[in-house]
């Protein structure tokens, strides 16, 4: 028998028990698993639990974060340098400079272009914009403004409307701008496209036309000179318009000394004729029936 | 045998355990290697029979896919002798095929050589119920066949049913359905000694692994080495291994025989040790580079220096021509073949109509083996290499792993033993449950 005791051999290839079963353990596949996956990610998730535990280790993060983030801010080729307004008259680019709050250089980061396009856009004179930041550091602006269509009179202001009804700018006389026709009454705003469709319709005697007035923010009125008024139907109303036109052409309507043509109810048009002319008209009936000579 | 019965079938069970987590080794503990397989199973659905005979007949269902070697230690003529370094030894086999492998085994298969196996030939009769063989018919005719009394101190390792005979029918394979009057079975039993396999068995659980099955490795050899013919006509395989020669004899596909000479490489490692006055290794190195057993007129020119080192000059420069060695080698050769005969000749191996005999193991490499084994053996003998199985690597193709390889097959497609069939009514005791569930079944 070999002595129990016996010295180490030089080199035993046979590996120990322990060894052995520490082999067959990291062939497990569950083991195995749990070593290469489970533990580095309870290690990793533990040691982040543990560091983010601490407030300072957060606020230290925190820090970091957002100084690194301002470095790569501020780098030159991201701060945008000036403003360029496109598109817009000089007083509106004013406008815009004024209702826009940025103090350049300002890091291209912080700009936040839809903000400031809504910005923009809830200016009266704007109907749209487009901000864009363009190569070079500039703030590009490209405007597009909107139109004055008509000067529109209401509690002794002037304002001009564009074509649909939305206000441009106020207006402080009326001879500033002669081109554009003027309407009046409260609600004139809300009914501008049929305006214009009534000026259009109203060309032929554009040289009387003073001006359209709402009435009861309900239909129009067309004014012209000498006191006379048109005073037109809530529904059909460029139609009514040319006929009274059509009339005026057939057999000088407006040319006689008349105040009112009313035309609100169509079946049955009224005329209203200026106090001398009933007067004038009563006594060519006298005369007619020869009172006068009694 | 209750005993005996339930401990098998639990090396079944294990077994099928082990197939269906699809991975097994197979550990074949010698006298000069302890070699590791690791199989993998792909399950039996990748084969269907309805492919045909897929490649290797089949048995391609399982691949090597860990294989190790390691000199054998504290193991003599097959059987244990040191059981911390047999421990050691098997942890370092297991532990490299594992590593190859990749995967954790927990389940082995092994084989041994020694342990003194013996074959007993055992035939039972009985008269059936009714005319038709049952399942449970032929558990009766298994469970009487009488048992011879093999001693104290042994246990049974292999009891096949080799042959049934149904009236004056014999050589029926598969008995069931049958009609007939009277069921006859021969049963092939072999025995070993108890002391031996508990010492493997033992061993194998100090290693923290479970056995899935045993076999004797002439049986292995037998499976890997012989050719389908001839297991069928009748064939004797001669596993010459380290330290033991086993002997399996094989007719129509089952081992009818089994024996195992003491003798083997080792023996012939010593006889020049001795002879030519060096030590084991350098013995072993000569006989492995040198060896043969017929010596020619060049042998006598060819001087093989034999050294040592003891610094004495005139005796680390000595010299032998190989006839001089193959001298020493042949008379132990001679020696094993002859024995091998002699238990050839006692089972009775001249009454088989084919005699073919393979010599399978690592002592049937010496060069001229197959010469001198037929004037020994008779004329029908050839050397066997084990049948090649998928992912094998090339080193261990050789003879000296025939047992390996047919532990491989043997894993994967067991031959029926007694155990595998049921336990036949009248064993169970009187009052047991399922010997009523059974009365059920066979009444309603």
């Amino acid at each position: 028998m070999q002595s129990l005791e016996t010295a180490a051999p030089r080199r035993d290839p046979a590996p120990s028990r322990w060894a052995f079963r520490l082999h067959r353990l990291w062939l497990t596949p569950l083991f195995r698993g749990l070593m290469r996956v489970g533990l580095p990610v309870f290690a990793l998730v533990f040691g982040l639990g543990w560091v983010f535990s601490v407030p300072e280790n957060r606020d230290l993060v925190a820090e970091q974060i957002a100084e690194l983030r301002r470095s790569i801010a501020e780098r030159p080729e991201f701060m945008v340098k000036l403003m360029a307004i496109d598109g817009a008259s000089a007083e509106l680019a004013e406008d815009i400079r004024e209702v826009l709050p940025i103090d350049f250089p300002r890091s291209s980061f912080d700009l936040e272009l839809e903000a400031l396009q809504e910005v923009v856009e809830e200016l009266d004179a704007v109907a749209a914009a487009d901000l864009r930041i363009r190569p070079g550091g500039i703030l590009q602006v490209d405007v597009t403004e909107r139109i004055p269509a008509v000067v529109w009179r209401i509690a002794g202001q002037l304002e001009m409307l564009d074509a649909v009804g939305r206000r441009v700018a106020p207006l402080a006389h009326r001879s500033d701008r002669a081109d554009l026709p003027l309407i009046a009454g409260e609600g004139g705003d809300v009914a501008v496209p049929e305006a214009l469709d009534l000026i259009v319709a109203a060309a032929p005697m554009a040289g009387r036309v003073r001006g359209l007035v709402r009435m009861g923010n309900r239909r129009w009125d067309v004014v012209l000179d000498r006191d006379q008024r048109i005073l037109l139907p809530e529904t059909g109303a460029v139609a009514a318009l040319e006929r009274v036109i059509a009339l005026d052409h057939a057999q000088g309507l407006l040319a006689r000394d008349l105040s009112v043509v009313d035309l609100r109810n169509a079946a049955r048009p009224t005329l209203r004729m200026a106090p001398q002319a009933l007067e004038e008209l009563r006594r060519i009936k006298a005369l007619e029936r020869g009172d006068a000579l009694q | 045998m209750t005993d005996l019965y339930d401990t098998q079938r639990a090396m079944r069970n294990m077994r099928k355990a082990a197939l269906q987590r699809g991975v097994i080794a197979i550990l074949d503990v010698g006298t000069s290697k302890i070699a590791c397989l690791v199989l993998r199973f792909d399950g039996p659905e990748r084969y269907r029979e309805t492919d045909g005979v897929g490649s290797l007949a089949g048995q391609s269902s399982f691949r090597v896919i860990g294989a190790a070697t390691t000199r054998s230690r504290g193991v003599r003529l097959g059987e244990i002798d040191a059981m911390n370094e047999t421990e050691r030894a098997i942890r370092t086999a297991v532990q490299a095929a594992q590593k190859m492998a990749n995967v954790r085994v927990d389940h082995v298969i092994a084989c041994f050589s020694g342990a003194k196996p013996r074959s007993y030939g055992l035939d039972g009769m009985i008269e059936l119920h009714d005319s038709t063989v049952t399942e449970q018919d032929v558990a009766r005719v298994m469970a009487a066949c009488d048992v011879p009394d093999f001693g104290e101190g042994r246990e049974v390792l292999h009891a096949q049913p080799v042959n049934f005979a149904l009236d004056h029918r014999s050589g029926l394979g598969d008995p069931r359905g049958q009609i007939g009057n009277r069921l006859a079975c021969d049963m092939h039993l072999l025995t070993i000694d108890r002391d031996v396999v508990q010492n493997l068995l033992y061993a194998i659980k100090r290693c923290d692994m479970e056995l899935a099955g045993i076999a004797s490795s002439a049986y292995a050899s037998g499976i890997s080495s012989l050719v389908e013919d001839e297991q069928e006509l009748g064939a004797a395989c001669i596993d010459m291994g380290g330290g033991a020669t086993g002997i399996s004899v094989f007719i129509k596909k089952h081992m009818i025989y089994a024996d195992s000479v003491r003798l083997g490489g080792d023996h012939v490692t010593q006889d020049i040790s001795k002879g030519l006055q060096v030590s084991l290794g350098t013995a072993e190195r000569i006989k492995t580079f040198y060896g043969g057993v017929v010596a020619t007129g060049m042998d006598d020119r060819e001087m093989i220096e034999i050294g040592g080192d003891t610094g004495d000059w005139e005796h680390d420069r000595r010299t032998v021509s190989r006839a001089e060695l193959i001298g020493i080698m042949r008379p132990r050769v001679e020696e094993i073949l002859e024995e091998v005969r002699e238990r050839l000749d006692g089972a009775g191996f001249e009454h088989l109509p084919s005699q073919q005999i393979v010599l399978t193991g690592g002592a049937s490499q010496i060069p001229g083996l197959d010469g001198l084994a037929p004037k020994i053996l008779g004329n029908q003998v050839r050397l066997g290499r084990p049948l090649r199985v998928q992912g094998l690597p090339q080193a261990a193709t050789g003879a000296a792993f025939a047992s390996c390889v047919g532990l491989s097959l043997f894993a994967a497609h067991p031959q029926d033993e007694w155990w595998d069939f049921e336990m036949p009514i009248e064993r169970y005791p009187a009052r047991s449950l399922r010997r009523a569930i059974k009365w059920f079944k066979d009444n309603w």
